[in-house]
C-alpha cells in the first residue's frame, strides 16, 4: 500500500492560503462558461440576462430561440461527459437525481449547481441562488421579484371567484380515456392551478403525476378539466377532445367545460410560469380578465 | 371404457371448478371499486344514463374493465401452456418469441413519434402493438417453415431470445430520440393497463381471440404427444409440421391481442400455466381449458388489487401480477414437495 509523505507544515499553510485566495476570487467573479442541459434552469439563465455565458445546453432545450445555435451535451439520462468536460465550463448546472454526473463532475474538479424540479415557489428560489451562483444577483433577484409580483397579480385577479373543481390533465392515450396522466396535489402544475383559481380535483393526492382511471375521473367529478399539450404539431388536439364525451354524467363533460391549452410553458417550470399561469386563469374565470 | 368416463369426469370436474371461479370473478369484480355505487341506481332506467353517475362507474369504468382482464388473462395463460409444450421449455412464456417485445416496440414508436390519432374509434396504439406481434411472429414462422420437418425447439429459442434482445434494443433507441414526456407516457403503457374505457377495444381484441382459441381448441392430443418429442409424436401419426403451424400462430395471435389490449402484463402467461398443471396434472384436456378460466381469473383478481388497494390513484396491474403471484406460486411448489 502506498504511503502519502506528510507534507511539511510551511508547504500546508501555502496551499491553505492558496486555496483560500482562489475561494475568494470565485465569490467575487462572475461564473463564464455554463453548461446547462435541464430546460428549466436554460431559460432561468436567458432570462436572467445572464444567455451569453451559456455554452452548451441539453438535448431538449428549445426556448429561447438562441438554443438552437448551441451544441447539445445530453440530458437527464444520457448527459455526455466528454463533451461536456472538453467544453472547460466555469459551471454545470444538472439535476439533482444525476449523480453519476456529480460524481465524475466532482472527480474532474468543474463545479456544478444540482437543481431539482418542486413547487411554484421553488422557482423564483431557483432563480436567485442560481443567479447568485453566476455572478448576475442584481438582474435575478429583479427577475425573482416580477415573477413573484405576476404570480400574485393573478392570485388578486381571482381572488373572489368561485374555484371550480378542475381536473389538469397533461397526458392520455389519444382518441381514448386510457391511460390519463393528470396533475397532483403537489408540484408546480398543482401550484400553478390553485394560483389560477381552481380547486384541484387531486389535491388530497400527494404525488406530482397521477394515472387516472375513468371511475376515478367519475368519482372526483371535475367542473372543469383542462387538457395541457405540449407536443409540437399536435394539429389533432382539439377535435381528439371528443373523447371525454364518453363520461357524460362529469360536470365538466355535461356543461363543455373541457379545454385544451397547447404550449411548451406548460411543462417547464421556468420563468415562462408567469404567461403558463396566465393562460389557466383566463380559461378557468374568462370573466376575470375581460375589461 | 372407464378411462374415457374418467377422463370425461375430470374434465366436467376441472371445467365447473374453473369456471364456477371464473364466472364468480367476472360477477363480483364489477361491483367492488374506490367509489361506493349502488346496484339499485345502476340498473335504474329512470334516471338518464348521462346523469346517471353509479351506471357510468359500472358500465364505463369497470364492466369493460372486467372484460379485458379476463380475456386478457386468458389469452395469456393459454399462450403460455401452447408455448411451453411446443417448445419443450417449462420457462417458455408468450413472451419468449419476442412477441410481446414486438408488440411494445410497435406501441413506443407510435408513442414516440405522435402517430396516435384514433381511427374509427380504436387508437392507433394498440394497432401498432399488434402489428408488432405480427412483425415478430412472421420472422418465428418464416424460421419454422425454414426447416423441412418440423422446429427445432432449441433454434426457436434462441431465435426468440435473439428476436426479443433486438426489439427491446429498438425500443430503448426510440425512447433516447423521444422527448422526455413521450417516455413517460411509453413507461407508463409497459406497465400495462386494463382500463380500456369502451367497448370497442374489448370487442375488437375478441376477434382474433376467439379464433385462435378455437384453433388451438383442437390441439391438446398434439399437445400431449409433442411435450414428449416430436419424433414421438410422430410415431403416433401426427403431422408435427402442420400441427406446430397451427399452435405457434395461433398462440401468437393470442399474444399480440392480449398485449395490444392491456399492454405486456407480465407473469401470467409463464405462471398461471404452472399452478394449474399442479392442480390438474399434465394432460392438456384439463390444462387448457383450466388454464384459461384461470388465467382470466387470475387477472381480474389482480386488476381488483390493483385498483382498490393503494389509494385513489391505483396501482399498475402488472406489478400486482408478479406481487401478488410470485408468493402463490411458490406455496404451491412447497406444497408439493413438501
Amino acid at each position: 500500500m502506498a504511503v502519502v509523505p506528510p507534507i511539511p507544515l510551511t508547504r500546508r499553510l501555502a496551499l491553505a492560503a492558496a486555496l483560500a485566495l482562489c475561494a475568494v476570487a470565485s465569490i467575487g467573479a462572475e461564473t463564464r462558461r455554463v453548461v446547462s442541459i435541464i430546460p428549466a434552469t436554460t431559460e432561468m439563465l436567458f432570462a436572467m440576462g445572464a444567455g451569453d455565458r451559456v455554452v452548451a445546453v441539453g438535448s431538449y432545450d428549445r426556448f429561447p430561440p438562441e438554443v438552437d445555435r448551441l451544441p447539445r451535451v445530453g440530458a437527464l439520462l444520457d448527459p455526455n461527459v466528454e463533451r461536456i468536460l472538453s467544453l472547460k465550463p466555469g459551471l454545470v448546472v444538472l439535476y439533482g437525481t444525476q449523480t453519476d454526473l456529480r460524481a465524475q463532475l466532482e472527480r474532474a474538479g468543474v463545479p456544478y449547481y444540482a437543481y431539482v424540479h418542486r413547487g411554484l415557489p421553488d422557482i423564483t428560489q431557483t432563480i436567485r441562488s442560481l443567479g447568485a451562483r453566476v455572478g448576475v444577483d442584481a438582474s435575478a433577484n429583479a427577475l425573482a421579484d416580477r415573477i413573484e409580483r405576476q404570480l400574485s397579480n393573478i392570485r388578486a385577479r381571482v381572488a373572489d371567484r368561485r374555484r371550480p373543481k378542475t381536473l389538469l390533465v397533461f397526458g392520455r392515450e389519444p382518441g381514448t380515456l386510457r391511460n390519463i396522466e393528470a396533475s397532483g396535489g403537489v408540484g408546480f402544475l398543482h401550484d400553478m392551478l390553485e394560483t389560477a383559481g381552481g380547486d384541484d380535483v387531486l389535491a388530497d393526492v400527494k404525488q406530482q403525476a397521477v394515472t387516472m382511471s375513468t371511475e376515478l375521473v367519475l368519482a372526483r367529478a371535475p367542473e372543469v378539466i383542462v387538457e395541457l399539450r405540449y407536443a409540437r404539431g399536435d394539429a389533432a388536439a382539439a377535435s381528439d377532445l371528443r373523447a371525454w364525451g364518453a363520461l357524460a354524467s362529469v360536470p365538466a363533460v355535461r356543461n363543455h367545460k373541457v379545454f385544451l391549452l397547447q404550449g411548451e410553458e406548460f411543462v417547464v417550470p421556468g420563468p415562462r410560469v408567469v404567461a403558463a399561469t396566465e393562460r389557466l386563469a383566463r380559461t378557468l374565470h374568462p370573466e376575470a380578465f375581460a375589461r | 371404457m372407464p378411462e374415457r368416463n374418467e377422463l370425461r369426469r375430470r374434465i366436467v370436474a376441472t371445467v365447473a371448478g374453473f369456471g364456477a371461479l371464473a364466472a364468480a370473478a367476472c360477477i363480483l369484480a364489477p361491483l367492488v371499486g374506490t367509489t361506493p355505487i349502488a346496484l339499485s341506481r345502476v340498473f335504474d332506467r329512470s334516471i338518464p344514463f348521462a346523469d346517471n353517475v353509479d351506471a357510468q362507474v359500472f358500465f364505463i369504468a369497470r364492466l369493460p374493465r372486467v372484460l379485458a382482464a379476463v380475456l386478457v388473462g386468458s389469452s395469456l395463460a393459454v399462450a403460455g401452456v401452447v408455448f411451453q409444450a411446443f417448445l419443450r421449455n417449462p420457462l417458455a412464456s408468450p413472451d419468449t418469441l419476442g412477441l410481446s417485445t414486438g408488440a411494445t416496440l410497435g406501441a413506443v414508436i407510435v408513442i414516440t413519434f405522435h402517430l396516435d390519432t384514433a381511427i374509427l374509434g380504436v387508437s392507433a396504439v394498440p394497432v401498432a402493438s399488434f402489428a408488432g406481434s405480427a412483425i415478430a411472429l412472421a420472422i418465428v414462422y418464416a424460421m419454422s417453415v425454414a426447416r423441412r420437418h418440423g422446429t427445432s425447439s432449441t433454434v426457436l429459442l434462441l431465435a426468440g431470445v435473439a428476436l426479443s434482445a433486438f426489439f427491446g434494443a429498438l425500443n430503448r433507441l426510440v425512447q433516447v430520440v423521444g422527448d422526455f414526456t413521450d417516455t413517460f407516457r411509453a413507461i407508463r403503457w409497459m406497465m400495462g393497463s386494463l382500463d380500456v374505457g369502451s367497448y370497442t377495444d374489448v370487442v375488437v381484441a375478441l376477434v382474433p381471440m376467439s379464433a385462435a382459441l378455437a384453433a388451438i381448441a383442437a390441439l391438446p392430443r398434439v399437445l400431449d404427444l409433442v411435450s414428449l418429442g416430436a419424433a414421438a409424436a410422430e410415431s403416433r401419426g401426427v403431422d408435427v409440421k402442420r400441427a406446430e403451424r397451427v399452435a405457434l400462430v395461433s398462440a401468437s395471435v393470442l399474444t399480440g391481442s392480449a398485449v395490444s389490449l392491456g399492454g405486456p402484463i407480465p407473469f401470467v402467461g409463464i405462471i398461471v400455466p404452472h399452478i394449474v398443471r399442479l392442480i390438474v396434472g399434465p394432460d392438456h384436456r384439463l390444462v387448457l381449458p383450466a388454464a384459461a378460466l384461470f388465467g382470466g381469473s387470475f387477472l381480474i383478481v389482480c386488476d381488483l388489487i390493483a385498483r382498490v388497494a393503494f389509494g385513489p390513484a391505483g396501482m399498475p396491474v402488472g406489478a400486482v401480477t408478479a406481487l401478488l403471484g410470485g408468493p402463490f406460486f411458490l406455496w404451491l411448489l412447497f406444497r408439493r414437495f413438501r
